[in-house]
């Protein structure tokens, strides 16, 4: 099996400077890779795999700089090798999106804006609500909020939200009942992974980002905001 | 014709296909083992260049194939089957890497059992007549396997003392039907054994049984002895497992001097893996570096090549099932001089 191995010592000093070449010649082809006929592609295609297996196995052998070399020479070979695949899946993929079913994104904005606009509004008759009958406004966010949550985890539960996301989509994850729906539908999906390895370590898994990255835009937004206090009160 | 299953599990290719040709390409862990001036190939580190472990893997597999079918002077398009497979979710590194070769692709799955299983399968192809020449990868990654299966790798946690180390690295081969090589002359397909272990970090113990219930089968059906063979060497038991293997062995009253293992043989002891090597490169490697050269040499006329694998996914394990193992058997042959 090893048996190859020596006898291409000599031959390999040949070869090497022949795939050098070659790789020249070969970017001239490729440039014009959008015209190739397609059996000169397939010609290339295994020219290319030819290439990379034989100085893969020189530089496999190889140590120190020559080593460096063949992996050099390699990765131009890996290069030329994706781009000769490009111009076959650009050509696909603009077939396959002029014929791919045409989002209905009218009728989805609109029930996004029905339902997201029901849902606040739902959210601000509650809010009256609680201000009539007495509490301060602070408190009545706070209210209102809690008890929007609670409907938004309620209905998750109970297996209504998810019905109503596929009509509304956005309608009904952005307002705080999605953020509900969110931490409740992960919750009730992991359970049967156990409560530490399931729901301890997966609640967050769709909600986390929104924490973590509004957390963080509320730190730059604060940030901001003093500095340009400060400045206007310097400015004074 | 000639009768092509023997007894229960064991088939018999009359035709003798052969292993013509096969290459192993190793992490840096790997390479300082004692089997490291063997592998065709070892990475200086565990990325290969590439901004994932995942990428890396598959390179790695990409590369053994490459290196294989390059020491036989054969291209991708000469390959009338690839089979293929690895540890990763929906084995992304044999999809990727079968990508590459374009030759027409199967994809497999059984664990650290793969390089086995894909023996078998293409012994099978090959004794039906189906095609000439077959490739065969799989690999594993340490760094892939452990964010998959157990823990982020940066994670400071400690690991039990039955815990192994997944192999960084990839091995190949290359079967055809005619030709001088390593012969492969039986396969026993295993059956899932499980005792009911669940402890992910203990897959050797998991495994011996089902190591066990194939070497066994394969002899009973055979009608051959322990002393038929000159190493019977299982994939990834481990240094745990393999020490259970030869005490189950002992008991049924077979000889267990010649028993021997893969994840035993891949690392020094003190190369702090605990119990040893697992994954599927762990067999693959040391089958493609250590035993062909043992069977080219003539050191070795006869072996059962067992890979084990254990079935299990992070999500049983979670759900708090037991592992479900299998093993695999090849017995491969030294060349005949010709």
């Amino acid at each position: 099996m090893p048996a190859k191995k020596d006898e291409g010592k000599e031959n390999s000093k040949v070869d090497k400077q022949a795939i050098r070449e070659r790789i020249k010649e070969r970017e001239a082809l490729i440039a014009q890779n959008f015209v190739l006929a397609e059996q000169e592609m397939t010609r290339l295609q295994q020219e290319l795999q030819k290439e990379h297996q034989k100085v893969l196995y020189w530089e496999a052998k190889a140590k120190g700089a020559e080593k460096e070399h063949f992996n050099g020479l390699r990765l131009e070979i890996e290069r030329q090798q994706k781009r000769l695949a490009l111009p076959e899946q650009i050509v696909y993929q603009s077939t396959a999106l002029r014929l791919a079913p045409k989002q209905t994104v009218v009728k989805n904005v609109v029930m996004a804006f029905l339902v997201g606009g029901t849902i606040c509004l739902a959210g601000q008759v509650i809010l009256n609500i609680f201000l009539q009958n007495g509490l301060a406004e602070k408190e009545a966010g706070a209210a209102t909020s809690a008890l929007l949550v609670f409907l938004g985890a309620f209905l998750t539960g109970l297996g209504y939200y998810d019905e109503l996301g596929k009509v509304a989509g956005a309608g009904s994850i952005v307002p705080i009942t999605g953020f509900a729906n969110s931490i409740v539908s992960s919750a009730m999906e992991f359970k049967r992974e156990g409560f530490v390895y399931g729901v301890g370590a997966r609640l967050f898994t769709v909600a986390g980002p929104v924490i973590v990255y509004g957390t963080l835009v509320s730190i730059l937004v604060g940030l901001i905001y003093f500095f340009i206090n400060r400045a206007n009160f310097t400015l004074l | 014709m000639a009768q092509k299953k023997m007894g229960k599990q064991t088939l018999q290719f009359s035709s003798a296909p052969v292993i013509t040709s096969a290459a192993a390409v190793v992490g840096p862990k790997e390479g300082q083992g004692p089997l490291g001036d063997k592998y065709d190939m070892v990475c200086d580190d565990t990325y290969l260049g590439e901004k994932t472990w995942e990428n890396a893997e598959q390179k790695m597999m990409q590369y053994s194939m490459e290196l294989a079918l390059e020491k036989r002077g054969l291209l991708p398009a000469d390959l009338d089957f690839y089979l293929a497979g690895d540890l990763l979710n929906q084995i992304i590194s044999a999809n990727y890497t079968a990508r590459f070769l374009n030759a027409p692709f199967l994809g497999l799955y059984g664990a650290c059992s793969t390089m086995a299983e894909g023996l078998c399968l293409a012994g099978i192809l090959l004794e039906g007549g189906f095609g000439e020449r077959i490739g065969v990868s799989v690999s594993s990654h340490h760094d892939t396997a452990e964010r998959q299966f157990r823990y982020p790798t940066e994670l400071g946690a400690q690991r039990p003392m039955t815990a192994q180390w997944t192999v960084t690295g990839g091995g190949s081969c290359v079967l055809e039907r005619i030709g001088t090589g390593v012969k492969l002359t039986h396969a026993t397909i295993g059956k899932i054994k499980d005792m009911g272990v669940s402890n992910s970090n203990d897959l050797g113990s998991a495994m011996a049984p089902a190591a066990l219930d194939t070497i066994k089968t394969h002899l009973e059906d055979l009608g051959r002895k322990v002393d038929d063979y000159d190493l019977i060497i299982t994939g990834d038991l481990g240094i745990f497992g393999h020490t259970l293997l030869k005490e189950l062995m002992q008991k049924e009253g077979y000889p267990v001097e010649r028993l021997s293992d893969c994840g035993v043989l891949i690392y020094d002891p003190n190369q702090d893996t605990h119990s040893g090597g697992s994954g599927c490169g762990c067999s693959a490697v040391v089958l493609a570096a250590h035993l062909m050269e043992k069977l080219h040499k003539g050191e070795y006329q006869r072996i059962f090549f067992v890979g084990t694998g254990a079935l299990l996914s992070p999500i049983s394990v979670f759900q708090g099932e037991t592992i479900p193992c299998i093993a695999h058997g090849v017995v491969l042959e030294a060349p005949s001089n010709e």
